[in-house]
């Protein structure tokens, strides 16, 4: 009796460590898979080729990806200016002054935000920020735009990304000790100063890796942006112009390059490049907080 | 005086900022929800929700996208049971067998949080590549497969986050009793259910709104798959595929199919916050 309620013991423990290691193997896994599929146009052309090339002709053999890169920091760039400041002051808001019941207003909008599908984002991006772009905005700036472009992308960029930061500001300003902010309140300082010079100050890396999280999510977002952004491959002038980011590409091409084992390769390795992007800058903010966490309690 | 009114000032130009910013993110949930019941209200009836398409569904005839329900039901469910029996272990791994400072626990949270992060549509491709590497075509197997690859990280964060805050002294009673760690299982799960809970609506949410993932994984199909080889429609590609006609009847179905999409996602998200409101104290 004793010895088999042992060796349950131990089979489920080796049982476990297998399925915890597999699924931390599964991160290299995908990376290997990616690499190995994206290896046949990597032996074919130089990885500058491929990166600083604005040339995209799949049927005569020519892939530069320059023109999806460029879509996808515009987009993702105007995303984040125009979310951060939102949820900075949003958070700010949320842990240092609000009262209890404003807090239960507010978060479920939050997670009515952050729960909302891509496709929805989408649709309320053709119809209320396309049309507000192409008839009342650009007007003022250029002659004509259609409204699908890198400003539409970033504003509903901004808005799916909003609840991740304002998620992610939170959890790192809760870290901070409430003695710390007791101790600059009782030295006259304001709710506005405390925030300033003690809350802001030992979180300062946390927002930043925060950012840098919430600009890895932004470069993944797919159907959204889709929908939005215009699809042509050009690389954007100016806001009010059309692109054409990375996940954008991969989703609206893979039916038709199955015929095509160097344009599969391509895509593939649009795919690689995400990857790789998000791995590095996921690791290096997840690090980043975690020792902010550590040190901080 | 003057640097006592200036900090007030100060004070107050940045109450109205935080103000300005809470009108916006309300602005903006009301303006999405409002777009899309408004379409939505317009377009939807029984028959659409209740049929599957028929014959010229595509250029604006008679059907509905019972498929596409029905597609992402089966997705959805199975690769939630899958993600429960894989994830469970694992955080009940991470937190009871490890010790508190171990390395593998601080390797695997930061390997589920990278995971957690890998854009939809990378997972997308990936799982395609594993797909004709086993032989597989696009079909209801392989949507499963790949969303259940995209939920395991939200599982596996969730419900460790709701077992660190559980008390050790729970465990050290166990032990005290002659229980063995596997012994203890009953009682971790008891005390972190809701915590499951929460994890399973997150990852439910997640799973029946992504589009990406499924596209080049699960095909798509005008009937209900009876066999797990089928390709299968499900709603977001519905909504995706229906929206890009030019024809405004089938645009019509789009906004009804998605006013389904966010009834479902709302619903979820209201259960979620009810059942962290509930069980946990220490929660924002």
């Amino acid at each position: 009796m004793q010895t088999r309620r042992i060796f349950k013991d131990r089979l489920a423990k080796e049982t476990m460590l297998v399925l915890t290691i597999v699924s931390i193997l599964f991160v290299i896994v995908m990376g290997i898979g990616l690499y190995m599929k994206s290896a046949p146009i990597l032996g074919e052309k130089s990885l500058w080729d491929l990166l600083s090339s604005s040339q995209w002709r799949p049927m005569k053999g020519e892939f530069g990806f320059l023109p999806f890169i460029v879509g996808t920091l515009w987009v993702t760039f105007i995303a984040i200016i125009l979310a951060f400041p939102v949820s900075l002051l949003t958070a700010i808001f949320l842990t240092e002054y609000a009262k209890p019941i404003v807090k239960k207003c507010v978060f479920p909008a939050l997670d009515i935000l952050a729960a909302l599908p891509s496709v929805i984002y989408g649709i309320w991006g053709t119809l209320v920020i396309v049309p507000v772009i192409s008839e009342k905005l650009a007007p003022h700036f250029v002659e004509y735009s259609s409204g699908y472009t890198v400003l539409a992308a970033g504003m509903v960029l901004g808005v799916m990304i909003l609840p991740l930061l304002v998620s992610l500001f939170i959890e790192v300003f809760s870290i901070v000790p409430l003695e710390l902010r007791e101790a600059s309140w009782a030295l006259g300082a304001t709710r506005w100063q405390t925030t300033r010079k003690v809350v802001l100050r030992k979180t300062f890396a946390g927002i930043i890796a925060s950012t840098v999280l919430a600009i890895s999510r932004a470069f993944g977002e797919t159907i959204a942006v889709l929908m939005v952004c215009g699809c042509m491959i050009t690389i954007p002038n100016n806001i009010f112009e059309s692109c054409y980011p990375i996940p954008a590409l991969i989703a609206n091409n893979y039916g038709e390059m199955l015929s095509m084992p160097l344009y599969e390769s391509a895509l593939m390795f649009a795919a690689l490049i995400l990857f790789v992007v998000v791995l590095v800058f996921n690791i290096l903010s997840r690090i980043v907080l975690y020792r902010m966490e550590k040190k901080l309690n | 005086m003057a640097k006592n009114k200036s900090k007030q000032y100060e004070e107050v130009i940045f109450k109205i900022l935080m103000v300005i910013s809470m009108v916006i993110v309300f602005g903006v949930v009301f303006s999405v929800i409002w777009t899309i019941v408004s379409k939505g209200y317009k377009a939807i009836s029984w028959e659409m929700v209740s049929q599957l398409p028929g014959g010229g569904f595509y250029i604006g005839k008679e059907g509905g996208f019972l498929n596409a329900i029905v597609g992402s039901l089966y997705i959805v469910g199975a690769s939630t049971v899958l993600g429960l029996i894989i994830s469970i272990p694992v955080v009940f791994f991470l937190n009871v067998y490890l010790k508190k400072d171990s390395k593998l626990a601080y390797i695997a949270r930061l390997a589920f949080d990278v995971l957690f992060g890998v854009p939809s549509i990378v997972y997308g491709a990936f799982g395609f590549t594993i797909m004709v590497f086993l032989g597989l075509r696009a079909s209801l197997l392989g949507g499963i497969i790949v969303i259940t690859l995209l939920i395991i990280p939200i599982f596996i964060r969730t419900m460790d986050e709701a077992t660190r805050e559980f008390p050790r002294d729970i465990l050290d009673a166990t032990y005290a009793l002659g229980a063995t760690k596997w012994e203890t299982l009953k009682v971790v799960i008891r005390q972190i259910a809701p915590g499951i809970a929460t994890a399973t609506l997150l990852s439910i949410g997640r799973a029946i709104g992504d589009a990406a993932a499924v596209m080049f994984t699960a095909g798509y199909s005008d009937r209900i798959p009876t066999a797990l080889s089928q390709q299968t429609a499900t709603l977001p590609l519905s909504v995706f595929f229906q929206l890009s006609s030019p024809i405004p009847e089938v645009r019509n179905r789009a906004y009804a199919a998605a006013l389904v999409l966010t009834i479902i996602v709302l619903i979820l998200s209201i259960l979620g916050r009810f059942f962290t409101n509930r069980f946990s104290k220490n929660k924002l």
